[in-house]
């Protein structure tokens, strides 16, 4: 009875595992199946037409421009607030206070984000539907990110570092930049990594923040569509599966690439002589 | 005198400073999520108080009205509460046996070449963009249900709990595993030992311990499954009833924001950034259950 009981227990065990595989290969391959007969170098170079059958290059040119911009922002904001909550703040309330905020930010859903963004960036600002207002946006998204695995990194790199740089005479500003950046690089550039996938998803926050203006956006301050907005766009207002998997053909492969080189990245980490 | 001294004196000045700086930038630059968050909080909280502080209407009909006519002025979202309840509550109960389940799998079960297999599959599922979920839904799960029910429309609150259900899979299985991973491996051989099987000291033993682990992937789950916007929009069917079969058509608060922020303004508006609070009430309640849960699991 009791090896029964164990034996259907660990079937479902099985079953379970084989399911959550199964879902995903379902999705990706039908993805695959619906959107590769679209998918060529016109396609993705292309510029859009409005009668259709044209390509996606400004969506991709929005999504580069989204991504460049929040991180050249978010990277050196949130590497710095890490170094301060790791290396110099006294552990006390302010530093409960500024991590409980960052926790809370990555809890926040994106359509709040959205909000806030049109509010604030659009319309308080006065920049109006456009790429800054959306990357502006993702810059606060991506922030806990890039704080949270730049804490995790500075960790690893271990006291004897900073104490033999300090003991050399040299301040604790130089200690950071020559000695504790350089050895917590790898994780970093994990998390840059990892945020970059996370802009390259986000649809509802810049949804509501850049518009949906289908043209090659003329700079920054024009309202433009990201290649997920795109896709949204097309399957709620044409119907058109084969457009949006084609695309989606073109973010699983980027969100592919960008999972190998994180993982590869943390291999590297977890080689390096500490 | 020489000038040497001096000179170092000047420089060592200037480090100094240049210390003292740095710090307050550090400072600096570690605040701006505390001042962004009140940022968020403020503006989205005061924009969506503006109908009920200055301009007479009540929040009891607001929360309890059934009816939302933005032309005519009513703004009532109890079906979208109801709705967005009901999805993430159905999206739990399929999404979460699962996962914890494909958790326990990858933490004590599988073979190493399997889980190898695994995990990547969970963080490939985990950083596919949602929009793609809805896609998905749009193009495989609506008309599944449509000719395997026979429902007019497929779109409906039986699709969303699927597409959540898939979309909470990854949070649910990261976290967990993570949890179960951290149960110490003498608990396990303390059962072993005592002539415990091994599912039953799985499911006995090990679960139990790591059940804060757990609650906290639960919790996680939900927050997805509530805030999740442009997937569900497209599965969702877009109703304004108060869902009573599972194959209703709905709205949840979420895609009541997106499809009518654009055109919106006014008192409209308004209403949308209340929508907003509304949904941030239920993460904020939700953070707070996390809070408590972290502090317990620390004792």
């Amino acid at each position: 009875m009791r090896k029964l009981k164990d034996l259907i227990l660990l079937g479902l065990l099985w079953f379970a595992a084989f399911l959550t595989v199964a879902v995903l290969v379902t999705i990706v391959g039908f993805i695959f199946y619906k959107g590769i007969g679209l998918i060529s170098f016109d396609f993705i170079f292309g510029d859009y037409s409005p009668s259709g059958g044209g390509g996606i290059w400004p969506m991709v040119v929005t999504t580069i421009y989204t991504i460049v911009i929040s991180l050249l922002i978010a990277t050196p904001i949130g590497i710095l607030a890490a170094v301060y909550l790791q290396e110099y703040a006294k552990q006390g309330r302010m530093v409960r206070i500024i991590r409980f905020a960052t926790e809370s930010l990555t809890g926040i859903p994106s359509i709040i984000y959205g909000l806030f963004g049109a509010v604030f960036f659009v319309t308080t600002l006065k920049l109006g539907m456009s790429i800054i207002a959306a990357s502006l946006t993702l810059t606060i998204i991506i922030l806990p990110v890039i704080i949270r695995t730049t804490e995790e990194s500075l960790k690893t790199v271990p006291q004897s570092y900073r104490e033999g740089s300090l003991a050399l005479g040299t301040t604790k500003l130089q200690t950071l930049y020559k000695v504790i950046l350089p050895s917590a690089m790898p994780g970093i550039l994990s998390g840059i990594i990892l945020s970059m996938g996370r802009i390259i998803g986000e649809s509802a926050a810049i949804f509501l923040t850049a518009g949906t203006v289908a043209a090659m956006p003329e700079s920054i301050f024009s309202s433009a569509r990201t290649l997920t907005v795109h896709s949204y766009l097309v399957t709620q207002e044409a119907g058109d599966i084969e457009l949006a998997a084609a695309i989606g053909i073109i973010l699983i492969a980027i969100i592919l690439i960008l999972n190998f080189s994180a993982t590869w990245i943390s291999k590297k980490l977890n080689k390096a002589d500490y | 005198m020489s000038t040497l001294p001096v000179k170092r004196e000047k420089s060592n000045k200037r480090k100094y400073f240049m210390e003292k700086l740095s710090g307050k930038v550090f400072l600096f630059c570690a605040l701006l999520s505390v001042i962004s968050l009140l940022l968020i909080i403020g503006f989205v909280f005061f924009k969506g108080s503006k109908p009920f502080i200055g301009e007479g209407y009540s929040i009891v009909d607001f929360l309890f009205g059934n009816d939302w006519v933005p032309s005519e002025n009513q703004f009532g979202i109890f079906p979208m509460i109801v709705a967005s309840i009901y999805a993430t509550i159905g999206a739990l109960i399929i999404g979460v046996p699962v996962g914890l389940f494909t958790a326990i799998f990858l933490a004590e079960i599988a073979p190493k070449s399997i889980a190898k297999i695994i995990s990547p599959a969970v963080q490939l599922l985990a950083g596919i963009p949602s929009v793609l979920y809805g896609v998905f839904g749009l193009a495989v799960i609506v008309p599944f249900l449509q000719n395997q029910l026979g429902l007019i429309k497929g779109q409906s609150l039986i699709a969303v709990i699927l597409v959540l259900a898939i979309m909470m899979l990854p949070t649910v299985v990261t976290v967990a595993e993570t949890a179960i991973r951290a149960v110490p491996k003498s608990y396990r051989e303390g059962s072993l030992a005592l002539g415990a099987s091994q599912i039953g000291t799985i499911f006995k033993v090990v679960v139990p311990s790591a059940k804060s682990g757990i609650m906290t992937a639960v919790v996680l789950g939900m927050g997805r499954a509530i805030g999740e916007t442009m997937a569900v929009i497209l599965v969702a069917g877009n109703s304004l009833i108060i869902p009573t079969s599972l194959t209703d058509s709905i709205r949840p608060l979420t895609t009541n924001i997106a499809l009518e922020m654009g055109y919106a303004f006014g008192t409209h508006q308004e209403m949308l950034f209340a929508t907003g609070i509304v949904l941030f009430s239920f993460i904020l309640l939700l953070n707070f259950v996390l809070a408590r849960i972290s502090s317990k699991g620390g004792n």
